[in-house]
């Protein structure tokens, strides 16, 4: 476990030079909303066991972008989607690929947390029950415990596993939803604005455990706040109006961003 | 027969979802997850399978199994017994009574062959059709038990299945205005070739009563609905005379003055009123108002018929207040607190608020809500059997008694009925009309409400 | 600060523009008036419907029994002494019955009035008798008091809906002189004469109501012409000689005055018999007895009464004679009123003290067995489609509006389509609560999806997308998540519907469940009728004792309704969400 964070400080301090590998690729995506168009020809990677951030002002398609990654746009009947999604080099919008199965390998946590009104352990148990990854009673258990502690939340909840999600606060509840999303053992987990609803203590430890999860998922994760991907994100890629203005490492973009509206966004001239 | 076979299939289907069920899972062994689907949807999967054709097989098969034992019934009868279709059905139950042992009398040999065949028919109809069904069922089985494995993709077929069940579910709603439709059409039809259709729109007179038999004395009937329209018209004006002032006005009361806790009694109040089954209203109509409002007119001099058309109009005036109130209620709540802050910021008072902006803001959902009230007294049917006549009266004098669609409808249908005399049919005719009015009445309604809410959503 | 405040304000003087100010107040309290009277009026009906039928109804609830010692005769219930209980029910109880009943009346011998004896008794009277013997067979040849039920006429008699009765208690001495059969009463107070002016008055407010309506009939007359003018002048002429009559007979204070079955009846009781006056004078009466007096001797002051009963026999169905029988029963202690289990407990019947509602209410029970099992899941699967599944096309936009169209058809068209549908063209069995139910089920189909829809509307789309972000399929995430938070939503939603349900009446008339059905139904293709159907075919008899059976009926309707919309609402608040 020490060594390695140690290994995760380094990985943070000096980036490898050359580009990790790249879990999903997005390749010349355009969304439309009936007429209207909300990304043009956006390209982006999404580096393996990393965290990207996207960030840009409100309405500029990050979230839209987020959604085509595990096609939570299908469920938007007058939404189509164009261009080239793949994961692990295979096209998610293929028609041959089931959708659900997709979803299992990409989960997501929401913007509001969203927690089922049943008990925590239901919440938890859910995914793994509908993916016929439990073998028997014993192995939900510790299927559920596991996901729990490594979403931080095991030791707070730990009696109180048959009550209601609802009931637990705002930062808790957060932390079950990425419970919930990690208890599929997904490989990219995808977070729309997952602290916009939270305190700051909630916040800093939902950022603090996005920094560890990172350790074995590849997460994309939109952002309002400049700091916020500033501390949790290796990437990031700024939108604007439906494109892609600038990707690089965030120390970069934070330091000495190339283009002239990245500066403006994150020293808060615009956005 | 039905039973067992829908038992057999009852039981095939929990035991093939068992049997799917049970092999997914060994086929996964350790590892459920190399499943693509759940065992049980491959349970289910087969359990489909099993239970579609079985269930096809009857519906065609059934019919075809009943045709087949009747030709072999009566292939031994007298053709001139069998010759009509009322023949056929008592013949038929002549031979149920016979295999059922209760037959009254001693039956004839040539009934005693017919059903001895009936029976032979019967049984090995009913064993062709189980056979078949269960061959039928066990190969999709196989079929679909091949299939099964890792890749197999069970859940994906079960959902599109559900789909289309769901889908069957809301067309189940289309179908019924389809059958409505057929129903009152084809008799509407038949009618009209037996009475000229402008006679039956412009006739002046209503007076069903046909010969039965073509001996027989009697009137041919005089079928003009004229009376019926007026009678109608008249009982559903005093009804809106007396629900539209009320009914608005309590919804503007509720909708802008009262406070919260008078809105909590009194919504209680409308919705029992709502509640009360038009049977108990005709009751009391009948026995209570009618005789009442006679009272007191002829202790004023003016003779009341005892079954007059104020009574009806006023109890059914009553039952729809809370139709009106309701339907004004939601449409004056919807007009938007802007327009009502407008009005008070230049000093009006809430009266002349509601007069001169609410009012002609909501008006078009408050013409709907009219209409679709008119739609309901039209309809309206226990009310008026209790409390209005059966007289045609072409009258628009409120005291004494008239007729309506709805009154004449029941009337002729219930009872004993021939089903092709003109009288029968008059009433499926009137069912036409009435449907039809009142489907358009609501139809206009309904668009204009659904053009208000647009505006202000 | 009052300085200020009058320098800076609009001046108070009565200005136009004040009156105006003050007129325009009046008319906002105006309008205000209006709205309160309209609910007052609206609360005030539904008041006025609703105490109607509880006092028309409660009546019905209870019944009046006859405690009868009879004999249970070996002869009569079991000469072969079997001891079996198919011979026991056969056996001839009515006998028993009525020859205790005659044994009360020893006056009782002529064919004539032994029948108008039995007349008091319901025809179902044995009923209870037979029960207890055929239970119990050991009971044969014992002694036994059986409750005995009343005809509906003696029922209603004893309710006190056939006649007003006025006592008076005697306060002089009653003296008898018997003439033949006529006796003539004397007594020494006055108390013949309180009772001759009553009967005085009675006449005076017959004659009024005779002239007001001869002049009311004299002013339809004016301008009539014709038959029909001919037939009231007759009925004019009629009433004119009846007032001359009457005039006649009232015109002396003292005169004694025939009493006639169109006067009130006076009865006077005396030494346990009755007396029935023919002929009042203020100094006494003439009458023919009722029931013999048991002896002759004067009767002293309290001891005797003079009961009047107000209707006059030819307006009564009840006469004098079973009136006096039934009072002498009563003051015998033997009748008592009770609580008629056998309105729940049995089936229709042409009788109406033996007729329950047991029938409608199992016939109710089948008919919306059938209809909630069809509807509920019909429709709450329309719903799901239609608010989940249905591409937005013209298709569904056609399904959407004609469910809003279909929710609003009259529900006589509805019957008109299990007609034509269900029995002529499918040949399903009519008058069965089969039928019944599928008509009623696609009566309040649209009902309910249009309430599921509203359930699976407010259930918030963040769960589904949760559950669709863990990978769940879109109709994982419905039928695991959407579908049981709506539920209770969709329960409300049905159990209004199936409210609704149990009140319509029209469509079942149409499909031929208003059949007069006995037995009580034993399964969904039995003939068999329901509760609203019921009250409706009870309304139309002409017996009087069905009225108050209406009003019960629809008491016990109105309570099924209650509860179950109390039930509705109960979900509502309990389970109801906001998200």
């Amino acid at each position: 476990m020490n060594m390695l964070s140690e290994v995760d400080v380094e990985k943070k301090l000096y980036p490898a030079p050359d580009q990790p590998k790249a879990k999903m690729k997005g390749d010349n995506v355009s969304v439309f909303y009936g007429a209207k168009q909300a990304l043009f020809g956006v390209s982006l990677d999404v580096p393996e066991k990393m965290v990207t951030a996207l960030i840009g002002p409100s309405g500029c398609g990050k979230s839209t972008f987020l959604r085509c990654l595990n096609r939570m746009n299908d469920t938007i009947s007058i939404c189509r989607v164009t261009g080239n999604i793949t994961l692990d080099n295979r096209d998610i919008y293929d028609p041959k690929i089931d959708v659900v199965q997709l979803r299992a390998r990409i989960g997501m946590v929401f913007q509001k947390p969203n927690p089922f009104p049943k008990s925590i352990f239901e919440n938890v148990a859910y995914g793994p029950r509908i993916h016929g990854l439990v073998k028997d009673k014993h192995h939900l258990d510790e299927i559920v415990e596991k996901s729990l502690q490594r979403a931080g939340l095991f030791t707070e909840v730990k009696d109180r596993l048959h009550e209601s999600g609802t009931g637990l606060s705002g930062g808790q509840q957060q932390r079950l939803c990425i419970a919930r999303a990690i208890a599929v053992s997904p490989e990219v987990i995808l977070m729309d604005e997952p602290c916009s609803a939270l305190d700051p203590i909630a916040t800093a430890k939902v950022e603090e455990l996005i920094d560890e999860l990172r350790e074995n998922y590849t997460i994309v994760i939109v952002t309002h706040s400049m700091q916020q991907a500033a501390r949790v994100s290796q990437r990031t890629a700024m939108f604007h109006l439906g494109n892609i203005v600038e990707v690089g490492d965030t120390e970069m973009m934070f330091t000495s961003p190339t283009e002239k509206r990245t500066q403006d966004y994150i020293t808060g001239r615009f956005g | 027969m039905t039973t067992a076979y829908f038992l057999i299939l009852a039981l095939l289907t929990v035991s093939w979802f068992l049997v799917g069920r049970q092999r997914a899972s060994s086929i996964a062994g350790a590892d459920p997850a190399s499943l693509h689907s759940l065992p049980s949807y491959h349970g289910l999967f087969l359990a489909a399978l099993i239970c579609l054709p079985m269930i096809l097989i009857f519906i065609v098969g059934a019919p075809l199994a009943e045709r087949y034992i009747e030709a072999r019934a009566f292939s031994g009868l007298d053709p001139a017994t069998i010759s009509d279709e009322l023949g056929r059905s008592a013949v038929l139950r002549d031979i149920q009574s016979v295999l059922a042992g209760n037959y009254a009398g001693t039956a004839t040999p040539e009934l005693t062959t017919a059903a001895s065949a009936y029976s032979s028919a019967a049984s090995i109809t009913s064993w062709l059709l189980l056979i078949a069904g269960i061959a039928a069922a066990l190969v999709a089985a196989m079929f679909g038990f091949r299939l099964i494995g890792p890749e197999f993709r069970a859940r994906n077929s079960v959902e599109r299945l559900v789909k289309y069940i769901l889908l069957a579910c809301s067309a189940i709603a289309v179908l019924t205005t389809v059958g409505i439709v057929f129903s009152v059409v084809f008799e509407t039809i038949q009618f009209f070739s037996k009475v000229n259709p402008i006679d039956f729109l412009f006739g002046l007179q209503w007076s069903p009563q046909t010969a039965i038999r073509a001996d027989q004395v009697g009137s041919s009937g005089a079928f003009g609905i004229v009376p019926l329209v007026t009678g109608t018209l008249l009982i559903t004006v005093i009804a809106i005379a007396v629900a539209g002032p009320l009914g608005l006005f309590a919804a503007i009361y509720m909708a802008e003055y009262a406070s919260p806790r008078t809105r909590s009694i009194v919504k209680p109040i409308l919705e029992i009123l709502a509640g009360i089954p038009t049977v108990v209203l005709g009751f009391f109509a009948a026995l209570t108002v009618a005789p009442f409002i006679r009272g007191s007119g002829e202790s004023i001099g003016l003779s009341v018929s005892s079954e007059s058309a104020l009574a009806a109009g006023l109890v059914m005036g009553m039952m729809i207040i809370p139709f009106v109130s309701s339907l004004s209620d939601d449409v004056i709540n919807a007009v938007p607190q802007s327009l009502r802050d407008g009005s008070y910021a230049m000093g009006a008072t809430k009266s002349e608020t509601i007069k001169k902006v609410i009012l002609p803001a909501a008006l078009p959902g408050i013409v709907s809500a009219f209409m679709l009230a008119i739609s309901r007294a039209v309809g309206e049917t226990m009310i008026v059997v209790m409390a209005a006549g059966l007289a045609a009266n072409l009258t628009f004098n409120p005291l004494e008694a008239v007729t309506t669609f709805t009154v004449q409808i029941k009337t002729i249908l219930v009872g004993d009925q021939e089903f092709d005399s003109a009288k029968t049919l008059s009433a499926f005719a009137l069912g036409f009309v009435l449907f039809f009015f009142t489907l358009v009445l609501n139809f206009i309604a309904l668009q204009i409400v659904k053009r208000y809410r647009e505006q202000y959503d | 600060m009052t300085d200020i405040a009058s320098t800076n304000d609009i001046p108070v003087t009565d200005t136009p523009r004040d009156a105006l100010v003050k007129k325009r107040y009046r008319a906002e309290r105006r309008f205000k008036f209006y709205g309160i009277a309209a609910i007052v009026l609206t609360a005030l009906f539904l008041s006025v419907v609703l105490l109607d039928v509880l006092f028309k109804g409660i009546p019905a609830f209870s019944e009046y029994r006859l405690d009868l010692k009879v004999v249970a005769d070996q002869a009569l219930l079991d000469p072969q002494k079997t001891g079996d209980r198919t011979t026991l029910l056969a056996g001839n109880y009515d006998k028993i019955i009525r020859d205790a009943l005659a044994a009360q009346f020893p006056d009782v011998t002529t064919r004539a009035d032994r029948r108008a004896l039995n007349g008091l008794l319901s025809s179902g009277a044995a009923d209870d008798f037979r029960r207890m013997v055929s239970n119990n067979p050991s009971l044969v040849g014992q002694e036994l008091t059986v409750p005995v039920l009343l005809s509906d006429d003696a029922d209603q008699f004893l309710k006190g809906y056939q006649t007003n009765e006025i006592v008076l208690k005697g306060t002089g001495t009653l003296t008898q002189t018997l003439n033949g059969d006529a006796y003539a009463l004397r007594s020494s107070g006055d108390d013949f004469g309180k009772a001759f002016q009553e009967i005085q008055a009675f006449l005076f407010q017959r004659l009024d109501r005779l002239h007001t309506e001869i002049a009311r009939l004299e002013k339809t007359l004016q301008g009539m012409e014709g038959d029909a003018a001919e037939s009231l002048r007759g009925q004019v002429d009629t009433y004119k000689a009846e007032a001359e009559t009457l005039n006649a007979r009232i015109s002396d204070a003292n005169t004694a005055i025939e009493l006639d079955d169109k006067l009130p009846s006076l009865l006077v009781n005396v030494n346990g018999g009755t007396i029935k006056a023919t002929q009042i004078s203020p100094a006494g009466v003439d009458g023919t007895k009722l029931i013999t007096p048991k002896s002759a001797e004067p009767a002293s002051p309290g001891s005797w009464s003079i009961l009047t009963l107000v209707t006059p026999e030819s307006n009564r169905r009840v006469q004098d004679q079973a009136a006096t029988w039934l009072e002498q029963l009563k003051a015998s202690g033997t009748i008592e009123r009770g609580f008629a289990t056998r309105f729940f407990t049995s089936g229709d019947s042409r009788e109406p003290e033996l007729a329950g509602i047991r029938g409608a209410l199992i016939g109710t029970l089948w008919t919306l067995a059938v209809t909630l099992i069809l509807c509920l899941p019909l429709g709450v699967g329309a719903a799901i489609y239609l608010e989940e599944f249905a591409p937005k096309n013209r298709l569904t936009e056609v399904i959407e509006i004609n469910i809003n169209n279909l929710a609003a058809v009259p529900s006589i068209v509805f019957g008109l389509l299990g007609l034509a549908m269900f029995l002529n063209f499918f040949d399903l069995p009519r008058s069965a609560p089969l039928v019944g139910g599928l008509v009623l089920a696609l009566l309040v189909m649209p009902t309910i999806i249009i309430a599921s829809r509203a359930a699976l509307r407010s259930v918030p789309p963040s769960i589904k997308e949760a559950a669709l972000g863990v990978g769940a399929s879109h109709q994982q995430a419905i039928f695991h998540h959407v579908l049981p938070l709506a539920m209770p939503g969709i329960m409300t939603g049905t159990i209004i519907g199936m409210a609704h349900a149990l009140g319509e009446t029209a469509p079942l008339l149409m499909i031929g469940m208003v059949a007069f059905i006995v037995d009580i139904p034993g399964g969904i293709t039995d003939a068999s009728t329901v509760l609203p159907v019921q009250i409706y075919l009870w309304s139309d008899l002409p017996e009087v004792a069905f009225q108050a059976k209406t009003a019960a009926a629809i008491l016990v309707l109105l309570v099924f309704l209650f509860v179950m919309n109390a039930a509705a609402i109960m979900l509502r608040r309990r389970f109801e969400r906001r998200w």
